[in-house]
């Protein structure tokens, strides 16, 4: 479904982002704003790397410069507006914000030594996802041939960043850390000598403190500060939708290894395994239906998720009829494929006080990168939930960065210097911008209950789901 | 947008060249003998300088004077350095190549000295860069850890490297450069480096025999020479000349003398006359599309070469008991 969907973004975007890159890094020289002449680098303190946002993203980019054997010695420093996220103790209750981990990420944590620390909180592996329509029978079920293998890992973003947080503590001869830490001014060099200036960035502390580095990695989040003062231009749309998040108590335990997610006409319900009886749950849906949803009593709330599961109300007699001869031909031209349906756990309660929404949106910053500034997670991409795939992204970020900026000290390079850094934007860019173009048009595919669209998506999925190559594919693809 | 990129590829094989062209006229005002060695001098970069500040004295050389600030001076030279550091400009493909020179010095010298300290491997050896332009490899090995000395002839390049690496702390303390020549050193720094780099210089000399000779005064005994240069062929002749110089007119005509070209075969010849033993000869290339330098099997066009100075009496030991008092502070070695 992913790639029926996203082939046409994948070859337009790589195309344009490697035709664009020349032209861009000659323009970007010229961009960026005079500097601040009054300080002088001797009175401050200068650094090679700062990394802006201490969140998952920014705590995993801090520690993996940290270790990385390369960039010994190099000062790192790491600012953060919020306090130190340490959890001596798992919460009870779960939190309603988690991320699916992708194999690929639990690789990028486990160098970082943060695995063991998130299995030995709370993580829940599932090894089978089940996507369906409401509007039809259609549904793609991806697994791993032998369930041993996890597809992903449900897991609390709060337990992330405790993880990391521990982990960079180990770290503190090479990371400097400083929390309750806010930026008020970022200032830019000259891509290169023209004047008497400095040619760092120069970052203003709200303490009154003055910094400088060779290079400013933005892991701001998606309202990015740095991505803002950089004057990088970002596309982005609001989805006029909301995402209504609670933690589920199932009606009995069961296994739990299944991720649920239907396309509903309103937008995508996902429901995620956290524990045996716990789940959580992701109801993407207009803003008004969302304020309703928060509303409604605990029971009106619980039998809503669960018709919004079982309901067959969207099905029109056309698209079942030809779903189903479509089906029926498939499996006679290939026997042994697709997957059974499996019905999705029942829905008993909610956790206390754990609904809330928040607005969606979808952004894409046109650059991620400036000289001596680059831009990772959120600051450089944020995604549509109903993919799984916003933390991946970020990780991948920093996983490609690390291996970039290790090499480029390696070979005795300036850090900030743009060639390298437009490695990681063009090497990212070709991997971030087909998923999001994917998630994009899945999104959108899946928000008309118009016949002929139904019928389109139908066929689609269960084209897809017959084959699994194709689904290998696409799984390969989003677990890097 | 291909035509000068084609352009810089072309510049690119001549570019560090360019700036070190020979003109004698200048020894004479320092009183030498018109020996080769010192008589590097620049024809665009004072082309350049003449364009930023008129009325500046032409082809002289003057004494470094860390005292006198003259504004004016330090805008030229900033002027300059914006010119020589410029990642997209004139010297692309200068900064590009050191991502094939900079890991063949380092690891020809890791190979002979081993890693001494994670994240600056180079610590502790002292390398010479001769003919240093605008410090463009004296940076990256400095930052390597390595003690550099940068010279050239020119001193406006010394002043516009000394003022770009005066920014960074890392550099101050390991890079420093002196306007001389390789002869005026020789004299004082008699075993004195772990290698010797002359990186797109030789293809300017005159005498490489009193270069190859100064190279092995200079040369602690089994240091390295690392050398890039252009090769005598008729691919060089039409990229390095008929393009850049007459077709494209990106460097003035007559800048580069072919028959000055060395092939790779008579300059191993001419180091084994000094008895330096050549270790490796590669072909490099310069895709200009990409904007990147590769290694390649022919050296028909551009080639490093790496020699070694042989041990006379083995003392193993000895270059390492030297520089064992210098330790990174900090951070101790064999972190994982």
């Amino acid at each position: 479904m992913l790639s029926r969907l996203g082939v046409f973004g994948i070859g337009r975007q790589c195309v344009s982002v490697r035709a664009l890159n020349g032209a861009r890094a000659a323009r970007r020289g010229f961009a960026s704003s005079a500097c601040d002449e009054e300080s002088s680098t001797s009175e401050n303190e200068l650094f090679d790397i700062i990394i802006s946002g201490g969140g998952m993203v920014g705590t995993a980019m801090a520690c993996s410069l940290g270790l990385d054997p390369n960039l010994t010695g190099k000062k790192i420093l790491l600012l953060e507006a919020g306090h130190k996220k340490e959890m001596d103790k798992v919460p009870e209750t779960f939190s309603t914000r988690v991320s699916s981990i992708s194999p690929g990420s639990a690789t990028l944590l486990s160098g970082l030594g943060a695995w063991d620390h998130i299995v030995n909180m709370r993580c829940k592996p599932y090894n089978k996802m089940q996507v369906w329509d409401a509007c039809s029978d259609a549904l793609i079920t991806f697994d791993k041939e032998n369930l041993q293998d996890e597809m992903a890992y449900i897991v609390e973003n709060d337990v992330i960043v405790a993880a990391l947080t521990k982990q960079l503590h180990t770290l503190s001869d090479h990371v400097e850390v400083q929390y309750q830490t806010k930026v008020v001014k970022y200032t830019w060099p000259r891509p290169y000598h023209v004047s008497e200036s400095i040619p760092w960035v120069q970052v203003n502390l709200a303490n009154g403190k003055t910094l400088h580095t060779k290079l400013l990695i933005g892991a701001d989040g998606p309202n990015s500060m740095v991505r803002r003062e950089a004057g990088i231009p970002t596309v982005k749309w609001n989805y006029d939708q909301s995402a209504v998040v609670a933690v589920l108590h199932l009606s009995e335990p069961t296994e739990n290894n299944v991720a649920w997610q239907r396309f509903l006409p309103t937008g995508p319900i996902a429901m995620l395994p956290l524990s045996d009886s716990e789940s959580s749950l992701v109801w993407s849906t207009s803003h008004q239906h969302a304020e309703e949803l928060l509303q409604l009593d605990e029971e009106s709330f619980v039998d809503a998720i669960n018709s919004a599961f079982w309901s067959n109300e969207n099905h029109s007699e056309l698209v079942e009829t030809a779903g189903s001869v479509f089906r029926t031909a498939l499996s006679v031209l290939m026997p042994d494929s697709g997957s059974a349906r499996q019905l999705p756990p029942s829905v008993a309660g909610i956790g206390p006080k754990s609904r809330v929404m928040f607005p969606l949106g979808m952004g894409h910053a046109t650059e991620y990168i400036r000289h001596r500034v680059a831009l990772i997670g959120d600051a450089a991409h944020r995604v549509h939930p109903l993919a799984g795939q916003g933390a991946n992204l970020g990780f991948g970020d920093v996983a490609y960065l690390t291996q970039i900026l290790s090499q480029a000290a390696y070979n005795g390079k300036d850090l900030g210097a743009m060639q390298h850094l437009l490695e990681f934007e063009t090497e990212r860019q070709r991997h971030n911008l087909p998923m999001m173009a994917a998630i994009d048009l899945m999104k959108r595919m899946y928000s008309s209950n118009a016949a002929p669209m139904v019928l389109l998506r139908t066929f689609g999925l269960q084209a897809t789901n017959a084959l699994p190559p194709l689904k290998e594919q696409i799984m390969a693809y989003a677990s890097k | 947008m291909y035509s000068s990129k084609f352009a810089r590829l072309a510049f690119g094989l001549l570019a560090e060249t360019t700036l070190i062209c020979r003109l004698t006229r200048n020894v004479s005002s320092k009183g030498k003998p018109l020996r080769s060695l010192c008589s590097w001098t620049v024809c665009q970069h004072h082309r350049q300088k003449n364009q930023l500040s008129n009325g500046l004295t032409r082809l002289n050389v003057r004494t470094v004077s860390q005292s006198t600030v003259d504004p004016a001076e330090v805008r030229k030279f900033q002027a300059m350095a914006s010119k020589w550091w410029d990642l997209q400009g004139e010297f692309a493909a200068l900064h590009a190549m050191n991502d094939l020179r900079v890991p063949f010095i380092r690891d020809n010298l890791l190979n002979v000295h081993g890693v001494r300290l994670l994240g600056k491997p180079l610590t502790g050896l002292r390398i010479l860069d001769v003919g240093c332009g605008g410090g463009l490899l004296s940076e990256p090995l400095g930052r390597l850890g390595a003690d550099v000395l940068g010279i050239d002839p020119v001193e406006d390049s010394v002043r516009t490297a000394e003022l770009h690496s005066s920014y960074d702390p890392e550099l101050l303390e390991r890079v420093r450069y002196q306007a001389c020549t390789l002869e005026d050193l020789a004299e004082e720094e008699v075993e004195g480096f772990h290698a010797v780099v002359a990186s797109e210089v030789v293809e300017h000399l005159a005498d490489l025999d009193a270069f190859a000779s100064c190279c092995q005064q200079v040369l602690k005994p089994g240091g390295s020479l690392f050398i890039t240069t252009i090769n005598k062929t008729k691919l060089s002749y039409v990229f390095g000349i008929v393009a850049a110089e007459q077709l494209l007119r990106i460097i003035p005509s007559g800048t580069h003398d072919w028959e000055k070209f060395i092939s790779p075969e008579d300059l191993e010849r001419l180091l084994e006359s000094f008895g330096f033993h050549v270790e490796a000869i590669r072909g490099m290339m310069y895709n200009p599309l990409t904007g990147t330098w590769s290694w390649q099997q022919s050296t028909a066009i551009n080639y490093a070469l790496h020699a070694v100075k042989p041990k006379e009496e083995p003392q193993p030991d000895r270059v390492w008991a030297e520089s064992e008092n210098l330790d990174e502070p900090g951070r101790a070695t064999g972190h994982s």
